[in-house]
């Protein structure tokens, strides 16, 4: 079953096209991992595929009315606002909004942000208030809030950015833990060697389009890394999966 | 909830009852009370029913719904600085009531100003919302509700400027300031629908403001309708403030300060914070009323003005306090 089909899916910003006819379907048990230089327009492709953005073409979440599109969908975005000083418990409990008829938590809801608090290490911080932690742990406790929302795929934006390697790490594991369960994961990254040894598929977006969408080592040639990304990379195939490092500026 | 809650309905109660029994007349509790519930009819229950009930009544719905649009509209904008007078309301109730004033249609017909204060805030609301348009975001209502204040401010000024007579000037002066003196029950039957109708469409927004904690986005792809929010949002406060204004005047700070104070005591949800906000407006409210009669009995001291004295300084302490943290 497919969770996200996208046809010929084009975004114009400010009289600009950002991307034009993209089509893209993601089905069961994938994560998939959008890569793409700065503007490519990774963040405008998800956004418009939840139906927050104008577009032409047609997306299957955007036609779904709110309710219906957020017990689907999970969307963390970029930007990791939290704006007053909610517990971290809170915070996470947002996420089951979509499924909850009153305010009261059920047994369910708290069954759910139970486990994802600790799947994401935040048990011990439950109860304190989500704005004074650091930015790594803010942005765990936002991961949390998105997967407490049990939704058959989750979007992410740029999940990973400033979190140490070792949360990194771990946040890509439960992605492919949640992969392996049968849901999936459209997930934004910079980081190449994350990208080709979590992700099941790749995205790579660039000149207005998918330039190519496959299997890791498919996508990551050195040709579209000159080409798309303007960059040389260090590149070897290892026990634990292949790493890339990205070497010289092309100008 | 109810560990902050039971506290502050206790103390709207005890100030409420305060409001009843404290005033000029100087007449015991007993008696009062007596003369309120029971009424013989005799000049104390025409006090007790005319003069200091509807008083009591009025600085609860007002200070309630003040403090309930200002939680409201932190919440929406996601900070601590807002105020329910920031999309306007406030300043074209106030151009309203001046226009009645100085048209002598306040003098003419009893309810001349609050009625024409109403069709004030209603064309406020109305020029935000034209110029926010239906789909803006945040901060075309907050721009939309600053040239509205501004441009309902100039009039105001207008008015006063042209002024032909200085005793009209004076009592527009003076209204400004906001008093709940020698308020009636016709004036609590006035505005009682209105703040109903305001309090309704707010006390709905609890589930939208949580969600929009994490921002438009996180709140829009939550399942939250941002447009239909703001909307309610925006017509409850003009209800609320609208009203508020008419009967009583513009009684700042309100809606400012009270969730300020009460959002570490809620843990900070805002849906948490509303009606613990509305019972701290309401025991502001009711506080600065008892004050005015009690600081200065003899002087007519406005509620505005005091609500303004106290809150200013509040909120002093509060920024100290945060710029102490935030090092």
């Amino acid at each position: 079953m497919t969770l996200l089909t996208l046809t010929d899916l084009s975004v114009s910003l400010r009289g600009r096209d950002v991307f034009r006819d993209v089509t893209l379907s993601i089905g069961e048990g994938e994560l998939v991992g959008l890569i793409g230089p700065n503007g490519a327009g990774k963040t405008t492709l998800m956004r418009a595929a939840l139906g927050l953005l104008p577009f032409t073409g047609t997306s299957s979440l955007a036609g779904l009315s709110p309710t219906e599109r957020a017990r689907q969908v999970a969307w963390m975005p970029q930007s990791r606002e939290i704006a007053w000083p909610v517990s971290v418990e809170d915070v996470v409990m947002l996420g089951r909004m979509p499924h909850q008829a009153t305010r009261r938590p059920s047994d369910a809801d708290r069954e759910r942000t139970d486990a994802v608090l600790d799947w994401m290490e935040l048990t011990d911080m439950r109860h304190r208030a989500a704005t004074r932690l650091s930015g790594g742990e803010q942005a765990r406790v936002l991961i949390a809030r998105a997967l407490a929302q049990d939704t058959p795929l989750l979007m992410a934006d740029e999940p990973v950015a400033g979190l140490d390697p070792a949360h990194q790490i771990s946040t890509m594991q439960t992605f492919a833990k949640l992969a392996e369960s049968g849901k999936s994961v459209l997930v934004s990254l910079h980081d190449l060697s994350l990208a080709a040894r979590h992700c099941t598929r790749i995205v790579m977006l660039g000149e207005g389009g998918v330039v190519a969408d496959g299997a890791p080592a498919e996508v990551l040639t050195p040709e579209r890394l000159a080409h798309v990304f303007h960059i040389t990379a260090w590149y070897r195939d290892t026990e634990d999966g292949p790493i890339y490092q990205p070497l010289e500026v092309i100008r | 909830m109810s560990r902050v809650m039971i506290p502050l309905g206790l103390l709207v109660a005890g100030l409420a009852m305060a409001s009843l029994l404290i005033g000029p007349a100087g007449v015991g509790a007993g008696e009062s009370l007596s003369a309120l519930i029971a009424g013989d009819g005799g000049p104390l229950t025409l006090v007790m029913r005319e003069i200091r009930l509807p008083r009591m009544i009025l600085a609860v719905m007002i200070g309630g719904s003040l403090g309930l649009a200002g939680a409201a509209m932190q919440g929406y904008l996601r900070n601590p600085l807002a105020e329910p007078g920031l999309i306007g309301v406030s300043g074209s109730a106030a151009l309203g009531a001046v226009l009645a004033l100085q048209t002598g249609l306040a003098g003419a017909f009893a309810f001349g100003l609050p009625l024409m204060a109403l069709a004030g805030a209603l064309g406020g609301v109305t020029l935000v919302m034209l110029l926010a348009g239906p789909r803006g975001g945040s901060l075309t209502l907050i721009l939309a509700g600053i040239a509205v204040s501004a441009l309902a401010g100039a009039l105001t000024s207008l008015v006063l400027n042209l002024s032909p007579n200085p005793f009209a000037a004076n009592e527009i002066v003076f209204w400004m300031m906001g008093s709940l003196a020698d308020r009636s029950m016709t004036h609590v039957w006035l505005a009682l629908p209105f703040m109903a109708v305001g309090i309704v469409l707010l006390a709905g927004l609890g589930r939208g403001l949580d969600a929009l904690t994490l921002g438009e986005d996180a709140a829009e792809a939550m399942g939250v309708r941002l447009t239909r929010l703001r909307l309610q949002l925006v017509l409850g406060t003009a209800c609320v403030v609208g009203a508020g204004t008419a009967v009583a005047g513009a009684i700042g700070f309100v809606g400012l300060v009270v969730p300020h104070i009460l959002r570490p005591l809620v843990g900070a949800r805002p849906s948490r914070l509303l009606w613990a906000s509305a019972m701290g407006g309401a025991a502001m409210v009711l506080a600065a009323d008892i004050a005015v009669r009690v600081v200065l009995p003899s002087r007519d001291l406005k509620l505005g003005v005091l609500t303004a004295l106290v809150g200013a300084p509040l909120f002093l302490h509060l920024i100290l306090k945060l710029r102490r943290e935030r090092i």
